[in-house]
């Protein structure tokens, strides 16, 4: 049956083919790249926002060759408010925040299924690595990717289930390299273009350099390195946009060293010797469960993105948050990323929460 | 399904008349008109002829005609042109390619009033009177406005500015072919045209200066336009703008009054189906073609997309060159609420709009407003 589906589309090849599968198999599409506006571009040029987006032009081109309609949507002021704003809040406090979570949750699978609502379109598809299946206990439930080096199920965790029958992922059962030769069949003009890194505003991966375009006013004094027994072992300048585990930039003699603590409170980083930032145990806030509830039963779990999971136990506390105790300890989770929860079989997302501490 | 065409503000299709001119002189007049030679007098031929259609649909002689590349060169020339320490006076509503020029002007050195707005649209003499000063160099006001279609009370404004020895600017670049221009009895100095705006080509448009009107030119290099626009003639354009300013100049009187009667009768209608929708401007100081009304509650943007994948193009009037929607700064300056600045519509009707299509329209239009207000409560 032919449907009206509303494409997220980046300019990047992975949503450009997402487009042309659903075409392909008969559905009416309608690609729409949105407009993510100044916290993007000030942090990419330190310049007031122009009109021209040259990633809106690829994917309007790709929407052409294909034969769709493609529309520029204004979302700068969520982008900003949803997305930018608490990143800079979030390093701020001490933590690590991971803003392609908030920006999946709100302005992809909310705002822009409400856009698919109002253009008629039965839901919202994108170029991300997932998929969408029956879960074993009947509904629908969300699973790791065919190619698992391009699995992105870990920013996807929060997605409410209510949202699941709304929204699909062309590419779940693709590797990337035939999302490519696609791509390159059907001519698309995004088929060579390189893979995006890291955060959408932060191309250049230079998180502290964002900060300072992002925050200007944020102080962003020297202040002490110290070893958490207490030695001070040099200086930094300014605690914000350091992250548990970090071994690079830090200057120190007598390595490695890790970053352990950020306490930007008292602008001060703490670092330790690798084995000492492992941990067997994390608090989480803010937790969601794809299923309702929490899981019982043995899990498989990750701190971070790309992180291998290991087996580990979820125990609910009170508030809608929860204690992970993994079977093996996990390397330097940080305050502010996501603890991630697969089922035993390491294949169906569970769900998660925010870390909020180790131990 | 037949799309339906409601965006003659941004563009209109080109009249077949314009196609044929075009045409007839991209294929056979390629010589250049600075030329001694017969190939050069049959390009200059041609743009005589189109300079006297342009002349006389706007209601001037021909030598006061300067072609250029469109209405937003048109702007710029007249203020790129104003000494430093001047100062302008400009309507808020203004098209940008005069805002952005007036806001650099003001880096470079002049002073610039912004003249406010009623809610209405209407510059208000009296107040336009007050802000001219001792040493305003250049007011200027759009004959009729580019998102409301509201027509400014140009005449008196000029004369307001004449008395006063201050120099006036129109930017008639909606109004050309829309109403009966009368030009050469105001004291306009300086206006401006667009030729797609009336179905000629993209890419041309015209300056009006008045005999005994200081000029400076934008562009230097050569003597085309008697030394006011260097640069080769795009000859195939002229010929196409004075073919369309011709047809549209026969057209005027009988096409003016059946796109007023469809433009009411779709206000009438919109009106009965959605009762809290609001119509934005004069209804009585408008254009005869537009017609823009918001939908409280609603995303002006989203409906445009909704009613695109219907076949029907209009507008929220204010896209940027992305595609991606802004508050309409028009309405703003109108002192419309933000929440209606962005619910929106802009429908501008045209030669080719029939009273079926228009009955189409609100058959879709009730029940998109309906699902674009559910899913943004949702």
């Amino acid at each position: 049956m032919t449907e009206r589906w509303l494409v997220a589309m980046s300019g990047g090849v992975d949503s450009s083919v997402a487009a042309a599968l659903l075409a392909r198999a008969g559905h009416e599409v309608v690609g729409v790249t949105m407009d993510l506006g100044s916290g993007r571009e000030a942090a990419v040029a330190g310049s007031k926002r122009c009109c021209g987006l040259p990633d809106a032009d690829d994917a309007r081109e790709v929407a052409a060759a294909l034969g769709i309609r493609h529309y520029t949507a204004n979302y700068r002021d969520e982008f900003e408010r949803e997305v930018v704003a608490p990143f800079v809040a979030e390093y701020a406090a001490g933590r690590t925040p991971i803003p392609c979570i908030a920006c999946n949750r709100v302005l992809k699978f909310d705002l822009l299924l409400r856009r698919a609502e109002a253009l008629g379109a039965r839901g919202v598809a994108t170029g991300h690595y997932a998929r969408i299946d029956r879960a074993p206990g009947g509904g629908l439930g969300l699973f790791r990717p065919r190619d698992r080096a391009k699995d992105q199920t870990y920013f996807l965790f929060d997605l409410p289930r209510s949202v699941l029958d709304r929204v699909a992922f062309p590419l779940g059962g693709l590797e990337k390299r035939d999302v490519r030769a696609l791509a390159r069949e059907l001519g698309l003009a995004t088929a060579e273009k390189p893979e995006s890194q890291g955060l959408c505003f932060v191309p250049d991966g230079d998180v502290r350099g964002a900060l300072a375009r992002l925050a200007p006013g944020d102080a962003r004094a020297p202040g002490p390195i110290a070893a958490r027994d207490g030695p001070v072992l040099g200086e930094h300048t300014g605690a914000a946009g350091f992250t548990p585990g970090q071994r690079r930039g830090l200057g120190l003699a007598g390595g490695p060293w890790y970053v352990a603590e950020v306490r930007t409170a008292e602008n001060t980083v703490l670092v330790a010797r690798g084995e000492e930032l492992r941990a067997s145990r994390v608090r989480v806030e803010n937790a969601s469960w794809l299923d309702g509830a929490p899981p019982e039963g043995p899990v498989r779990a990750a701190v971070r993105y790309r992180h291998q999971t290991v087996s580990a136990r979820v125990r609910p506390t009170s508030g809608g948050g929860a204690e992970l105790d993994f079977a093996e300890p996990v390397w330097a989770p940080a305050p502010g990323q996501a603890a991630v929860v697969w089922d035993a079989a390491d294949e169906r997302v569970l769900g998660g929460g925010w870390i909020a501490a180790a131990g | 399904m037949e799309p339906i065409y409601l965006d003659h503000n941004a563009s209109a299709p080109l009249r077949p008349e314009a196609l044929r001119a075009f045409a007839a002189a991209a294929a056979g007049t390629f010589g250049n008109a600075s030329s001694a030679h017969a190939f050069g007098a049959e390009a200059r031929a041609v743009l005589s002829r189109a300079r006297r259609q342009v002349a006389t649909l706007a209601g001037v002689a021909p030598e006061t005609i300067v072609f250029t590349s469109g209405a937003t060169e048109s702007n710029n020339t007249v203020f790129r042109a104003l000494g430093s320490g001047a100062h302008a006076v400009v309507c808020a509503t203004e098209h940008p390619s005069v805002l952005e020029e007036a806001a650099a002007l003001r880096v470079r050195g002049p002073r610039v009033t912004l003249l406010e707005v009623g809610r209405d649209g209407r510059v208000d003499p009296a107040r336009f009177a007050a802000a001219l000063a001792p040493g305003t160099a250049l007011a200027s006001v759009a004959l009729a406005n580019h998102e409301t279609g509201v027509i400014q009370p140009i005449a008196e404004l000029a004369e307001l500015a004449a008395a006063r020895g201050v120099r006036f600017h129109c930017d008639a670049a909606q109004a050309l072919g829309k109403l009966p221009l009368g030009l050469r009895a105001w004291p306009v100095d300086w206006a401006s045209f667009s030729a797609h705006k009336l179905g000629g080509p993209k890419g041309i448009g015209a300056l009006y200066v008045r005999p005994g009107a200081p000029f400076e030119a934008l562009l230097r290099g050569g003597a085309h336009e008697r030394g006011r626009r260097a640069g080769t003639e795009n000859v195939p354009a002229v010929a196409g703008f004075g073919a369309a300013c011709e047809a549209a100049g026969a057209a005027l009187d009988g096409e003016a009054k059946r796109v007023a009667e469809l433009r009411d009768a779709l206000w009438a209608g919109i009106a009965r189906a959605v009762p809290d929708a609001v119509r934005n401007g004069s209804h009585e100081h408008v254009l005869p073609h537009v017609l823009d009304v918001s939908f409280p509650g609603v995303s002006g943007e989203a409906l445009v997309e909704a009613l695109d994948l219907e076949h029907v193009a209009v507008s929220t009037g204010a896209a940027c060159h992305s595609g991606s929607t802004e508050p309409s700064p028009v309405l703003l300056a109108m002192g419309v609420p933000d929440a209606l600045a962005r619910a929106a519509l802009r429908m501008s009707l045209g030669p080719t709009t029939t009273r079926a299509q228009l009955q189409r329209v609100l058959e879709l239009l009730p029940a998109l407003v309906a699902r674009v207000r559910r899913a943004r409560a949702a």
